[in-house]
């Protein structure tokens, strides 16, 4: 087994008496204080969440928007600059290799965001079959990148104090290149948290300053370390898919709700014959929101249930501390798929009821 | 620091147990419920049923996880926590008070003799520990 690799605010979590966890191969916060508060913390106030295990790439060159329209899904030649599009990676067959976020930093130069358990994966798989496109060079900048997420209603109160740049003018999933607490950042109107708030990316080097300067600041409006766990709980609100739980290489992204950011028009793209086929004859399954019935926790692998047989499998599940309810997400098969149809999760041998429900299961209070 | 009772006794499982003339009351400690953090169900055996030492009586989720509760003695479950059912949160809050979960009328009181006392039962947090 190889050592977890370790973000540059290790030090500052075990100071803070984080609870650590392996996660994707990184020593990472699980919690501080606690799922639930932390949960609320950030739906109610602010919090801070270090995201810097995630993995960044720049893609630079003539060909580099060719490179990305070919290994995407969604169509990169519509953002502007300092315009953020969240988009799939597919393989020939149609399943996921991760889902990542593209930034366009300048005519010819793009970042993408993809998952920390993915970065090797995906970085063979971005340059490997591109390697031939001499105009699209790529730069794994992962390990100099830190990465915050600042997330909340008072999110934006609190950038913009340590700011001398207009952050109140970034728009939903645009970008801003400035400072915040005198350190340089790509400031990034984006996060998976369903609230309003900015994922600040920073050198490697400067992420310890920024997160001290952020807790510092922010103490007024309540502001907190988030760990995983209420990442978890916050996302599955959302209904926001986790590589790995409710998506990967043998989902496609129409059954996973993705389908908005499949653009068959824009051309070819790897597994766009694949997904259209799909698309032809209809998912036979889909990602739906569930909601149990009674007090009870559908986790992960669970088998889905109608009238006694199997009808699907759990994703995530949870109990999601802003709806006061035993969510899920989980694949069914199409004709279960409708809101208010009556389904069950075996949970340690017993049926326990559970109704498909409208997602997002919470709605933030935000303006967008 | 660890919060162990030096009257009660205990499981490697990080079960309580407390005697209370005759019959044993049976919670998890403190340790248990900072590890798993926010309990949200707890799923417990109706009274009546049989416990049986070292093997599950029900069943404690917390966000995070989801993990086994063991009876520390063998006998008949003669009460059960039903507020815990509308407050599992109570484990968190008081594990070794209110976030009790059952009371055990054992068939073989000896096993009281086989669990581990409060230092024992420190001793082995502290070799396990972090």
């Amino acid at each position: 087994m190889t050592a977890l690799k370790r973000t540059p605010l290790n030090d500052a979590h075990r100071k803070a008496g984080a609870r650590m966890v392996p996660f994707g191969g990184w020593d990472m916060p699980v919690q501080y204080t606690g799922i639930v508060e932390e949960h609320r913390a950030v739906r109610s106030a602010v919090g801070l969440f270090d995201v810097s295990h995630m993995g960044e790439f720049e893609v630079e060159g003539p060909q580099a928007l060719a490179a990305l329209q070919s290994l995407t899904t969604n169509d990169a030649s519509t953002l502007a600059l300092g315009q953020v599009q969240y988009s799939v990676l597919c393989y020939p067959e149609g399943g996921i290799v991760d889902d990542l976020t593209v930034y366009r930093l300048a005519d010819e130069r793009y970042m993408i965001t993809v998952n920390a358990s993915n970065i090797d994966k995906d970085f063979a798989w971005v340059t490997e079959p591109t390697a031939a496109l001499k105009g699209a060079r790529w730069r794994n900048v992962s390990e100099a990148t830190g990465l915050i997420a600042v997330q909340g209603p008072r999110a934006e109160g609190l950038v913009a104090r340590l700011s001398q740049d207009d952050v109140a003018g970034i728009r939903y999933y645009h970008f801003a290149r400035g400072a915040v607490a005198g350190v340089p950042a790509l400031i990034s109107r984006t996060g998976y948290t369903g609230e309003d708030g900015f994922e600040l990316y920073v050198a490697a080097g400067d992420t310890e300053r920024l997160w001290s300067a952020l807790l510092e600041a922010g103490r007024a409006d309540g502001v907190a370390p988030i760990g995983l766990g209420a990442r978890d709980t916050l996302r599955l609100e959302m209904k926001y898919a986790l590589y790995g739980n409710d998506i990967d290489e043998t989902t496609n992204p129409l059954e996973a709700g993705l389908g908005w950011v499949v653009k068959p028009a824009k051309g070819e793209f790897v597994g766009r014959a694949a997904i259209e086929r799909v698309r032809a004859a209809g998912p036979r399954r889909r990602l739906v929101g569930l909601e149990m019935v009674d007090r009870s926790v559908a986790r992960h692998g669970y088998p889905v249930l109608k009238d006694g047989r199997a009808a699907g499998v759990v994703t995530s599940g949870s109990y999601g501390p802003s709806v006061d309810r035993f969510i899920a997400l989980a694949y069914v098969e199409t004709p279960l798929a409708a809101v208010g149809t009556d389904l069950a999760v075996e949970i340690r041998g017993q049926a326990r009821p559970a109704r498909v429900v409208k997602t997002p299961f919470y709605s933030p209070k935000v303006k967008r | 620091m660890a919060n162990i009772p030096a009257e009660l006794r205990y499981t490697k499982d990080h079960e309580w147990a407390k005697q209370e003339g005759g019959r044993i009351r049976v919670g998890i400690t403190h340790f248990a419920q900072e590890q798993l953090g926010d309990v949200v169900f707890v799923e417990l055996p109706k009274a009546g049923a049989r416990a049986t030492a070292k093997k599950a009586f029900g069943v404690v989720e917390s966000v995070k996880a989801v993990s086994d509760l063991f009876a520390p003695l063998s006998g008949e479950v003669v009460e059960v926590n039903d507020a815990l059912a509308k407050a599992p949160e109570t484990v968190n809050g008081d594990p070794y008070g209110k976030g009790w979960m059952i009371v055990i009328a054992p068939s073989a009181p000896r096993e009281w003799d086989g669990l581990l006392t409060a230092s024992q039962y420190e001793e082995f947090l502290a070799q396990s520990g972090p």
